[in-house]
């Protein structure tokens, strides 16, 4: 299969390489808001959402700063344009979208420091992809961040009803799983070849 | 006050980007012959390492008709580098390759002898292969071995190779265009046989064609 | 009790705001911040002491600078300035690091310019460097990343020793811990082993916080 294709970069960026369980983007709400299926489902939305608007926006700012050959105001340029974004967006689903907006709460503000926005950003300019392929990566990356962060969600909803050691509660026990899971999505790797 | 609000809002944040914007400059400015000297090293270690004896390395740009030399070296898009000995007889031409591995995708530089139609070098220059397993297509002697002169004849009427490289048959011995692979690793030697296949087959005619392009000055 | 309370009277003293983050707060296995690095480049030790050092750079200047500045900035723009600032200082690490060599460069990746969405940072400058004196913010700052590179190392060193039976891969230092038989665990370099690692510090370190005050309850 070709490495290059929008289809092959969406399932890529979603199943073998998943940010979460494979390249460690976004662990911070991975671990934070998996505790429950309902508000894991909405935060990967939330997160999807912004990972495609954020990554068209990058694309353009990237393009505009290599024609000035001003690169090295890149990073600078994708935090301001990401928590912009992320602003545009809350007014946005604010206005158009009650029901949606409250759904979501306080996970919107939380996604401007959510590497996982950031690393789609700087990936895709170090990958030098066109902006199709950036579209494809997006929402790979985000489709990937949402299953992750479900199937968490499922595991540890599953767990609260078991006796667990009061010394693992909590971050140990969500790392355990988090590693279990890694080396399921593991088993997803060749799948291109 | 909503006014001195507004005034002291614009006011802190034109004073730190201003403040950012040089810092950034001068760490820019100070870096950026180090940094570039640094990347001039990296490749030329590379170029050197797949094409044995060179001394003398020369950067081309790949276009519609040939290649073009350039001086510059950040210039965006492909390149070959051309290896020469000390008294200026170019030794091969180094060719960038890729291909999905086991995990991520594999980049490699490859070393390509137009007279003897062989590739003399291979040297992978980023992969994600599985430790142990998969990266041994970077530290396994046994395996680079077969890069030492593989095969690309270009066919007769000039638009492909004779042979497409390949991974061997289990147990057979290799043909002088196969690539042994690497047992527990077969997707990964895999994938640099794909790699090289796709790569040369585009750019050995293309070479060979232009081959009085290559000039050390 | 009233020496507690004479010493909370008068604030805390340099040397508990300095070995704050070193222990009782410490950002990773305290705290839990930051997790993105330290689960990713520490499948060396180099790795992880060269992201320790590019944390330490930015966390102490951005908390100086913020600090300094922190009566002149108004409340409503306080974050976005606090990013530029620490975007400016990851920027500067990014070259600094591209200048001493692109082998460490590479081998942190992205991870480096993601130092910016570190939790850690953005967390000290909102909870102490916007309210402290810089000296104060410093020391607090330092404390901090010792406790941030400390994590790193003991993560890195536990995964590079079983995942590669080296310790300083890479380095001139190196030194081969176990002999040539050894069959290096591979999972430990692999995104699993990062995840099972961590989680190993964080039990270590809540049964040493247990016993603690088991103990303490027994005694008193």
């Amino acid at each position: 299969m070709n490495a290059e294709s929008p289809g092959f970069i969406l399932i890529n960026s979603c199943i073998m390489n998943n940010f979460v369980l494979s390249a460690f983007l976004g662990i911070c709400p991975f671990l934070g808001v998996s505790g429950k299926f309902e508000t894991a489902s909405r935060m990967g939305m939330a997160v999807t959402f912004t990972l495609i608007v954020s990554s068209t926006c990058a694309y353009a700012i990237n393009a505009l700063l290599a024609a000035f050959h001003i690169e090295y105001l890149r990073l600078i340029c994708y935090i301001v344009i990401i928590a912009a974004v992320v602003q545009f967006i809350e007014m946005f689903m604010k206005k158009y979208s009650p029901a949606l907006f409250r759904a979501l709460g306080i996970y919107l503000p939380l996604i401007t420091t959510n590497c996982a926005v950031l690393g789609l950003a700087l990936l895709q300019t170090s990958k030098g992809y066109h902006l199709i392929q950036c579209f494809a990566y997006a929402v790979g990356a985000g489709t990937g961040f949402t299953i992750a962060l479900v199937v968490m969600a499922g595991l540890r909803e599953r767990l609260n009803l078991h006796d667990v050691p009061g010394m693992v509660k909590g971050t140990a026990l969500s790392l355990m799983l988090a590693g279990i899971l890694s080396l399921a999505f593991m088993g997803f790797a060749g799948l291109g070849t | 006050m909503p006014k001195n609000d507004w005034f002291a809002m614009v006011r802190t944040l034109g004073m730190v980007s201003l403040l950012s914007g040089v810092l950034i400059v001068m760490a820019y400015e100070g870096t950026a012959a180090r940094i570039a000297w640094n990347k001039q090293q990296a490749t030329e270690a590379a170029v050197f390492a797949v094409i044995p004896g060179a001394v003398q390395k020369a950067t081309f740009a790949v276009g519609q008709d040939g290649f073009t030399r350039l001086e510059n070296h950040d210039e965006k898009g492909p390149k070959v580098y051309a290896g020469f000995d000390a008294s200026g007889t170019l030794l091969g031409v180094a060719l960038e390759a890729s291909a999905q591995g086991y995990q991520d995708t594999i980049r490699a530089l490859y070393g390509y002898d137009p007279v003897k139609q062989c590739i003399i070098g291979m040297k992978v220059l980023e992969n994600r292969e599985t430790p142990g397993l998969g990266s041994k297509i970077v530290t396994s002697e046994e395996f680079l071995k077969n890069f030492g002169a593989l095969n690309v004849s270009v066919n007769a009427d000039g638009s492909a190779l004779e042979h497409p490289i390949e991974l061997s048959k289990r147990g057979m011995k290799p043909e002088s265009w196969q690539i042994d692979g690497i047992s527990g690793a077969t997707v990964s030697s895999k994938a640099v046989a794909r790699a090289l296949n796709e790569s040369a087959q585009r750019m050995a005619p293309l070479v060979k064609k232009h081959l009085d392009q290559f000039t050390v000055k | 009790m009233t020496i507690e309370q004479q010493k909370f009277s008068r604030g805390p003293s340099d040397l508990s705001t300095f070995l704050n983050g070193l222990w009782r707060e410490n950002p990773v296995f305290v705290m839990v911040l930051g997790m993105c690095p330290v689960l990713a480049v520490t499948n060396a030790v180099v790795n992880a002491i060269s992201m320790g050092l590019a944390t330490t750079f930015v966390l102490v200047c951005s908390s100086a600078l913020v600090a300094m500045l922190h009566n002149f900035i108004p409340k409503q723009v306080r974050i976005a300035t606090y990013i530029v600032i620490i975007a400016t200082f990851v920027t500067i690490v990014d070259y600094v690091i591209q200048a001493i060599s692109l082998k460490i460069y590479g081998a942190l990746g992205a991870y480096i310019q993601l130092i910016v969405v570190n939790c850690i940072i953005l967390g000290r400058a909102e909870a102490f460097a916007g309210k402290n004196t810089v000296r104060k913010s410093i020391l607090d700052a330092f404390g901090m990343s010792i406790g941030f590179t400390f994590a790193l190392l003991c993560l890195a060193s536990v995964r590079e020793i079983l995942g590669n039976g080296t310790l300083f891969c890479n380095t001139p230092f190196v030194i081969h811990l176990f002999g040539p038989h050894f069959e290096p665990w591979a999972i430990m370099l692999l995104p699993p082993g990062g995840f099972f690692v961590l989680a190993f510090w964080l039990l270590l370190f809540a049964w040493i916080r247990q016993r603690k005050t088991s103990k303490g309850t027994l005694t008193s």
